[in-house]
């Protein structure tokens, strides 16, 4: 049975198979076609800035290449992994210590060649930015990405019929 | 208990680093380590199987790799600029060349093309087998703390 939100599900299944997501502790809390949000809460050992008990950028780095990579996965009408080509992040604020952040990602445009997204880490409110992303992931082609990884991502769900190509 | 800036300003003293990298937990957690070789310094994420993101080629998850180099560049900064706290970062452009195989180490070194009174802007380059045959390039601003 086709599952009620597939984007949801694909989000879930691709973050959860990426093994230093799971270190982090990141969590996809809501995906549709248009974007999705992963939430990752405070943890004393993502700390770059010992004395302001900040977490390091890097933390931040994964937590929007991930948003971004997995908002590219539920853009395109079949499963295909996607090599991140580059990505250009931009740290507005100091993240508040202790506060769960969010990372909300958006594909602005899927060619045939290039996927191009853009990423929002916030603490709660959207319009007050703590860093800001973009990024270009490959596409390959939905025949080099490997036949299990892709059963483990989409699971039972639709995906092609569920996911109109918007190139 | 100890500061970090006391321990920062003991190891400019004695010019070893190695107690600012043990006080940073995000460098324990991905596990960066350093070897100094002279003026030169050489960072070092070795491999870990919880540094890994796609697990089917497998290969080190892209964050971990920029995380990486942006903790180098930072500590690199430390080193050389003998700055009293932590450079803050501020912008990041990271470009990926090659697969960041897992079951292997990855290597970076830093270049400070431009120190300003407030801002340096510093290049990182990453490798895995071969020192040409770069994985990553990045380039990054950071704050310079007076």
């Amino acid at each position: 049975m086709a599952e009620s939100n597939p984007y949801l599900g694909r989000a879930q299944r691709f973050v959860g198979a990426l093994r230093q997501c799971q270190v982090l502790g990141m969590k996809v809390t809501e995906a549709t076609a248009e974007g999705l949000t992963i939430e990752l809460p405070y943890n004393e050992s993502h700390v770059g800035n010992p004395t302001t008990g900040v977490i390091h950028g890097g933390v931040l780095t994964t937590l929007m290449d991930t948003a971004s990579g997995t908002m590219v996965i539920n853009s395109l009408p079949e499963f295909e992994l996607c090599p991140t080509l580059d990505l250009r992040v931009d740290y507005v604020r100091a993240a508040e210590p202790h506060e769960s952040i969010f990372a909300f990602a958006e594909a602005y445009r899927v060619s045939r060649n290039v996927v191009f997204t853009r990423c929002t880490v916030h603490q709660g409110d959207l319009d007050s930015p703590v860093a800001n992303c973009v990024a270009a992931f490959m596409r390959i082609g939905a025949h080099m990405t490997p036949p299990d990884f892709k059963a483990l991502v989409v699971g039972d769900d639709a995906f092609s019929e569920s996911n109109k190509y918007k190139g | 208990m100890t500061t970090f800036e006391e321990i920062l300003k003991q190891c400019h003293e004695t010019r070893k680093y190695r107690p600012v990298v043990d006080a940073i937990p995000y460098a324990g957690l991905i596990g960066l380590d350093y070897q100094r070789f002279g003026h030169d310094v050489i960072f070092k994420l070795p491999d870990n199987p919880d540094n890994i993101g796609n697990p089917i080629l497998p290969a080190v998850h892209g964050g971990v790799v920029g995380g990486f180099m942006e903790m180098s560049a930072a500590i690199h900064l430390l080193m050389m600029l003998d700055t009293p706290a932590m450079p803050k970062i501020v912008d990041f452009s990271l470009d990926y060349l090659r697969p960041v195989r897992g079951g292997r180490d990855t290597f970076a070194e830093c270049q400070v093309i431009r120190q300003g009174s407030r801002v340096a802007n510093v290049i990182i380059n990453a490798w895995q087998t071969k020192r040409e045959e770069a994985v990553a390039t990045a380039r990054a601003h950071f704050l310079l703390a007076r």
